[in-house]
């Protein structure tokens, strides 16, 4: 439960706004980060938290594109196949990058590692082609770069050393922020 | 300062108030302008654009300031680049509109081609076809052929159920998010939301059970295309097969006006059969809304355990006769009978309790009569300070107040807590006083929990309060300071938790709160002021008007002699000291007052149902449904209203008020009625406060704001326009006269020790009308009891505990929360009861 | 001359983002001569004066926009517009990544100006680990007395949090922005009210872009003359344009107002003209949603108003340039399908509208359309036009109706 594990950043999100439904992007990104995604029960909790029907966070998390309603994989390969990027190959890079996970988009690898989604701009275009990962931008990509990318993404989760950590930082922003 | 604007549509001038929509303007003087996603009763958002039009302003100087002219004197206007929307658009002085120009009409055009983008054009079996804003739209304005590919359309549900009670067909939704809106704005019930976004987006619900709000069939008149449906009404008839009737609501003491509409049909041997109930416009009343029991109870009336003959006991056996045997039989009875008495239930309409009365006390010579399940006192002062003739809930806000004790109105009485709600959120204090939190806690400015046993003793400390400056800083003080300063105040006091002899200590203690005159005027006698008795039926005012009580006569004169009451009968048919007992409308032994019918020599049931106590009795008279027939009810704000026959009376019954006057004229009370009319003009010779009212007058109907029911069914929704009668207000005798402070006996406490009883309403809590909807068996009120974790050391969530009370035992599901206060337990699902009971608790081993 | 908006490109300034390194460089040195020397409506006059117009797009003057926000007491707030989600367009990412507390400088002044006491920067949500600089500098200031009780001493108090999105371009928008953070579904409202008197919370509230802030400082610190020496007389200053697509040196670039766009696309300062030898084709001078212009419009210069006889507009600057190889059906299509990705739905022309445009062009691009869809594309984006509730509905008729004017034989070579 996010209420008991993260008291301390949500109390120290919550306590940035007046008004506490403010606070439910958020403590909905907290609870992706959690669960890998905004699965009902997740969003059940949430609502709990800052006393919404649950209907309104399920609205949100339809509303954006950020929240996975259904279950992904480990690591979300969101690439941006946007005009600007794909003036500069994107979408040629995303044909490669479904061949090589042998997926197509919105679909996960077998072995539940990878995800492969198409995205809108991402504000990165002159670094195109480009992808986000696990909030983290990987820029001026070429199937060596993916390779390598797909390589260290691999012996992270074999090693079972957290990825670059988003998460770590945002509560950490959170607490002191509230305080 | 004029606080009116004055502005020009299509060459039409007009004044309305400051901060008027356009839209709202037009409609005003009959200009219909076409809207999907604007609704009068909410905020408008200017999404839908159907409402694009022409609105200029007179152009002035930018140096001097002065208006600027026309060569032939007239105001320059400037339109500005383009059309705006009108539902968004706030009036403005010296505004001119142009609603009917080609650009307007063009735009009209595309937007509806828009709107059938996706559209999926099934009007030949779609519910709303025949009265679809959409459909009408397109056949004034639209383009009559479609540039879109069929194929191309986007495809999608078209049977979600969003619950037990709405379902949602997603290709016809037009994204208007008038039910979202309504359910956040007006029902406070945020379980309808869009999800996804763009041309995806699609209504949705979480709640747990899904659409989980009191007020869900709202949504479906307000719906502008057929995309909400009802259960019970969805694939049932087409809306130009229907034939409206006018109907008062009999689920509870609000008297929401409402339309039945029925239609012929070959399984009912053709006869009319009732398709759906929909809201009749009553501003001062039920605005444009229902809730879902007054809307989704009513097919008890084409049950086919409906009673449809008389019936006798002949050797042991309850048998069909003819009325005449029937009708002999009991007056022969009751003649003969050592003693008698009358038990009335308290939905009755006016007519009924009239000749009932009449029965007993002229016929019958005979004083012992009462209602089954007496639960709230005060109406006696309620005749007196009651809320003043002419009074709209509708017009309290800023600077007035409200205030609500030992009631929880949202289960009790749906639409009061609407309004007053409303009220709240437009400004009015509200102070609510109770023994929990209710689902009006939250909209308080004043939440005043008390122990219910404390209650009564709460408020005699508020009106000391207010009856003096203070200078205390207490939330008590607080409040009284709130009250009493109010414009205009208006008390609603109920019974939850509290004895019979407390709610009229009750009554009395907000009465004299109501009378207090400090600077201005008491808040008694004038529009917007006074008590509201939150009565647990739809006719308890009409009961108590009509002296079905053992004490009062009808018009509240003191009876002579005092009769019984119906805790009197309820003993002596135990011990034999009472020997007939006529029942109407009422079940006592299914109800558990009487454990079965005892020592009774006669029991004369008229009933529609064989309930428990019928099925003991000895004459059976069959009632006619309030669909039946018509009659009148008096609401808790004491408005006379009438109600229509709507369909044919199942078998032989007849109305209560007939039955009764037929027995009537066969032991010496006089000749038998034939019409109701003329029964409502006997009544009013007796009851002095229905002086000057008729069918006629009661069935007359002023203007009203909004405007709806007319063809441009976009507009209001499908409320029906009233036609058939407001109602009408009796006037307290505050209204004339001046009346002194009540005298109040020193509080008495029967409470014993133990876990104090507070028995919570349930909206939708079994009975023998309600048990009858298939809409609504699936959300029927589970049997719970909770308690504070404090007194539950014996008991867990979940566990099934026997709940024994001085009168009945219940099996409840036991639910652990420090919702409730320590010391009392809240019992839910089971009829209504008064509250000095004690629980007495056993765990039943699974 | 070094850099007035993107200085950490300046030597010695890479490390511009921390507060020390900040203010050994002149860093808050704007702040504290607001607090100690000019009242509220001195600094407003000072950016009315500067001609500061909004970097977001719209232009409209940051100054005048300060001063509609009402002068009485009560909650108040600025909120910073870091939704950048604009196709081409990342100008704000580098902004609040690399000189982050020129931003935070800039909003505090403008809080400051207003009354407001609270300030939050919404980012859009994929912007979250760009925002880690901003969120450090943040915990700087506050550390240091720059955000809190008692600003620099002075009697002036103002919080400051981020907030994230979460993936939706209509959050760009202010009142959907606005509602966003509030919590509500991400849908603009029809203004008015505008925020400046119902803003967050109902409160008054001033809305600006990221750039727009970063530019207060400096203002601030070298008068409204100064600023305005610079651009032209209706567009003052400097402007950081986006160059993406077929360029050598994409990239941001600070560039004075008044650059034709031949200089920003060609100059080895800026672009540094076409790569493989191609020719340029075609150029969206404001991401996806600006009007497509073609060679005979590149001498126009840069300013709000040089395209207006091209039929476009400056917007955001984001320069997305095409060469001769792009097909400008392929092109349109591209960004229709982003807008009907990015329309909330809640008015019924966009949601609708845009709807059917992808349905139409779709059917062009893959050879099954005929003459009527490309005059039904034409006419469904121009029944679009002027009837939604947003800005965005208007945006999304352009890569239609310019594409089809520059170029209907690419359309035509399309169909059956």
């Amino acid at each position: 439960m996010i209420a008991e594990k993260y008291a301390k950043e949500i109390e120290g999100i919550i306590a940035r706004y007046p008004s506490k439904k403010s606070a439910v992007l958020p403590l909905m990104h907290l609870a992706q980060r959690e669960y890998g995604y905004t699965s009902e029960s997740a969003m059940k909790e949430v609502a709990s938290i800052l006393d919404l029907d649950p209907t309104q966070v399920l609205s949100l998390a339809g509303f954006y594109t950020m929240f996975y309603e259904e279950p992904v994989g480990k690591y979300v390969l969101e690439i941006c196949n946007d005009l600007a990027c794909a003036l500069r190959g994107a979408d040629e890079f995303v044909d490669m990058a479904c061949k090589k996970l042998d997926i197509t988009p919105e679909e996960t690898t077998d072995d539940g590692l990878f995800t492969i989604k198409t995205v809108m701009c991402l504000g990165a275009c002159d670094r195109a082609p480009m992808l986000q990962c696990n909030m983290s931008f990987e820029e001026n990509l070429n199937e060596e770069k993916f390779d390598a990318l797909l390589g260290r993404l691999r012996a992270e989760a074999t090693a079972g050393t957290p990825s670059f950590s988003v998460a770590e930082k945002m509560a950490s922003y959170a607490v002191k922020d509230g305080a | 300062m004029s606080d009116l604007v004055t502005l020009t549509i299509d060459g039409t001038e007009l004044s309305v108030p400051k901060g008027t929509r356009v839209a709202d303007a037009a409609k005003s003087v009959g200009i219909d302008i076409p809207v999907f996603c604007h609704h009068p009763k909410l905020e408008p958002v200017g999404a839908c654009r159907m409402c694009l039009v022409e609105i200029g302003m007179p152009m002035r100087d930018r140096a001097t300031g002065e208006p600027m002219l026309n060569e032939d004197g007239s105001p320059k206007i400037n339109f500005g680049r383009g059309l705006q929307t009108s539902c968004t658009a706030v009036v403005g002085e010296g505004m001119v509109v142009h609603t009917d120009t080609e650009a307007v009409t063009d735009v009209r055009g595309t937007l509806l081609e828009f709107q059938l983008v996706n559209h999926p054009l099934d009007c030949p079996i779609c519910d709303k076809g025949g009265e679809c804003p959409l459909q009408n739209l397109v056949m004034d304005h639209g383009k009559m052929e479609s540039r879109v590919y069929f194929e191309d359309k986007r495809r999608s549900d078209k049977h979600v159920s969003l619950g037990d009670l709405i379902f949602l067909d997603r290709e016809r939704c037009i994204q208007c998010a008038r039910c979202i809106r309504f359910q956040d704005e007006v029902a406070d019930d945020r379980v309808l939301q869009f999800h996804n976004r763009g041309v995806n987006l699609e209504i949705v619900t979480m709640s747990d059970p899904g659409f989980d709000s009191y007020w869900s069939g709202n949504t479906t008149d307000i719906c502008p295309v057929g995309a909400l449906t009802t259960a019970d009404f969805r694939f049932g008839a087409r809306p130009w097969e229907m034939t409206p009737s006018a109907s008062i609501c009999s689920q509870c003491a609000v008297g929401c006006n409402m339309t039945v509409n029925t239609r012929r049909e070959a399984r009912s041997g053709g006869k009319p059969v009732i398709k759906r109930i929909l809201p009749r416009q009553n501003e001062a009343v039920n605005e444009l809304w229902l809730c879902d029991k007054g809307r989704f109870t009513h097919d008890y009336v084409a049950s086919p355990e409906r009673l449809t003959s008389p019936m006798m006991r002949k050797d042991g056996e309850l048998v069909a006769v003819s009325w005449d045997e029937a009708l002999n039989a009991a007056a022969e009875g009751l003649q003969a009978a050592s003693s008698v008495a009358g038990l009335a239930g308290q939905r009755l309409s006016n007519e009924d309790y009239f000749m009932l009365q009449k029965l007993f006390r002229k016929g019958l010579k005979s004083g012992n009569l009462d209602v089954n399940n007496r639960q709230i006192g005060g109406g006696d002062v309620v005749a007196q300070v009651g809320i003043a003739a002419g009074s709209d809930l509708q017009q309290l806000g800023k600077g007035d107040a409200i205030l609500v004790v030992a009631s929880d109105l949202h289960e009790e009485a749906p639409l009061w807590w609407l309004r007053v709600k409303q009220a709240a959120d437009r400004g009015a204090a509200l102070v609510v006083i109770n023994g929990r939190s209710t689902r009006l806690s939250s909209h308080a400015t004043h939440n005043l929990q008390a122990d219910s046993g404390d209650i009564v003793a709460t408020v005699r400390q508020l009106v000391s309060m207010a009856k003096v400056e203070t200078d205390g800083t207490g939330a008590l003080d607080a409040a009284a300071e709130t009250l009493i300063t109010a414009n205009n105040l208006v008390a609603f006091y109920g019974y939850e938790g509290l004895s019979y002899e407390e709610t009229e200590s009750l009554a009395k203690a907000l009465a004299n709160l109501l009378l207090i005159q400090m600077d201005g005027e008491p808040h008694v006698g004038r529009m917007n002021n006074g008590l509201i008795p939150v009565w647990p039926y739809a006719n308890t005012q009409g009961a108590w008007d009509m002296g079905i009580h053992p004490a009062l006569l009808p018009s509240y004169k003191a009876a002579k002699m005092t009769g019984m009451d119906a805790v009197a009968m309820f003993a002596g048919a135990a011990d034999g000291s009472l020997d007939a007992l006529y029942v109407v409308g009422a079940d006592p032994i299914g109800d558990g007052w009487m454990a079965d019918r005892g020592k009774l020599g006669l029991l004369i049931v008229q009933e529609l149902f064989m309930t428990k106590t019928a099925v003991t009795a000895d004459i059976i008279f069959p009632a006619q449904s309030w669909a039946e027939r018509d009659g009148t009810f008096t609401n808790g704000e004491r408005r006379v209203q009438r109600y229509y026959p709507a369909i044919r009376p199942a078998g032989d019954s007849r109305p209560d008020w007939q039955i009764l006057s037929q027995l009537g004229e066969r032991v010496g009370a006089g000749k038998a009625e034939t019409v109701t009319s003329l029964v409502f003009r006997s009544l009013t010779k007796a009851a002095r406060q229905y002086k000057g009212m008729d069918y006629r007058s009661l069935g007359q109907v002023e203007a009203q704001w909004p405007v709806v029911g007319g063809d441009d069914r976009y507009y209001g929704g499908n409320a029906f326009a009233n036609t058939a009668g407001l109602g009408k207000q009796w006037a307290a005798v505050a209204e004339s006269k001046a009346v002194k402070q009540f005298e109040m006996d020193d509080a008495v406490s029967s409470r014993e020790d133990g876990l104090l009883l507070i028995n919570a309403a349930s909206l939708y809590t079994a009975g023998t009308l309600i048990d009858k909807s298939a809409v609504l068996a699936p959300r029927m009120a589970k049997i719970t009891l909770t308690i504070n974790p404090v007194d539950a050391t014996a008991y867990e969530d979940g566990d099934t505990l026997m709940v024994r009370t001085d009168r009945v035992t219940v099996q409840a599901t036991a639910v652990v929360s420090d919702d409730v206060m320590v010391g009392t337990a809240v019992l839910r699902g089971v009829k209504a009861m008064n509250g000095t009971a004690v629980a007495r608790l056993s765990k039943i081993k699974e | 001359m070094g850099h007035i908006l993107l200085r950490h490109r300046d030597e010695g300034l890479e490390n511009l983002h921390q507060l020390d390194v900040y203010r050994a460089n002149g860093g808050y040195d704007a702040l504290k001569k607001v607090l100690d020397e000019y009242s509220k409506d001195e600094v407003i006059t000072i950016i009315r004066d500067s001609n500061l117009r909004g970097r977001g797009g719209a232009g409209f003057p940051a100054g005048l926009k300060w001063g509609f926000i009402p002068k009485v007491d009560g909650d108040k707030y600025v909120v910073i517009n870091t939704d950048e989600s604009e196709t081409g367009t990342f100008k704000d990412r580098e902004l609040v990544e690399r000189n982050p507390h020129q931003v935070i400088e800039g909003a505090l002044i403008a809080a400051y100006a207003i009354g407001a006491k609270q300030i939050y920067n919404y980012f859009r949500g994929e912007f979250m680990s760009a925002a880690f600089n901003f969120e450090e500098a943040l915990q700087e200031c506050y550390a240091a007395g720059l955000i809190g009780e008692n600003i620099m001493g002075s009697d002036f108090s103002c919080d400051f949090s981020c907030h994230y999105g979460a993936g939706a371009y209509i959050c760009g928008e202010e009142t959907a922005l606005l509602n966003s953070l509030q919590g509500d579904l991400g849908q603009p409202w029809s203004k008015p009210p505008f925020p400046a008197v119902e803003g967050l919370y109902s409160k008054p509230t001033v809305v600006n872009n990221t750039e727009t802030l970063a530019n207060v400082p400096p203002i601030i610190m070298n008068g409204a003359d100064w600023y305005k020496s610079m651009g032209t007389e209706r567009s003052a200053g400097i402007k950081i344009v986006c160059l993406s697509g077929h360029i050598n040196k994409p990239g941001n670039y600070e560039v004075e107002m008044g650059t034709s766009y031949r200089d920003i696309l060609f100059d080895e300062k800026y672009g540094g003209g076409i790569p493989n030898g191609k020719k340029f084709k075609a150029l969206l001078p404001s991401g996806g949603s600006g009007p497509v212009i073609v060679d005979d419009a590149l001498d126009a210069p840069m300013t709000y108003e040089g395209l207006t006889e091209h039929g476009s507009v400056m917007g955001s600057a984001s320069l997305i340039v095409m060469d001769e190889t792009v097909d400008m059906v392929w092109a349109a299509m591209k960004m229709i399908h982003f807008f009907r990705h990015e329309s909330c739905g809640k008015c019924t022309p966009c949601r609708e509208g845009v709807f059917w445009m992808k349905i139409v062009i779709d059917r062009i691009y893959n050879g099954i359309g005929t003459e009527k869809d490309i005059k039904t594309l034409e006419s469904v984006a121009n029944q679009i036009q002027g009837n939604t509730l947003c800005a965005l509905g208007e945006f999304a008729i352009n890569p239609a109706l310019a594409t089809i004017r520059h170029f209907p034989e690419e359309y035509r070579a399309k169909i059956k």
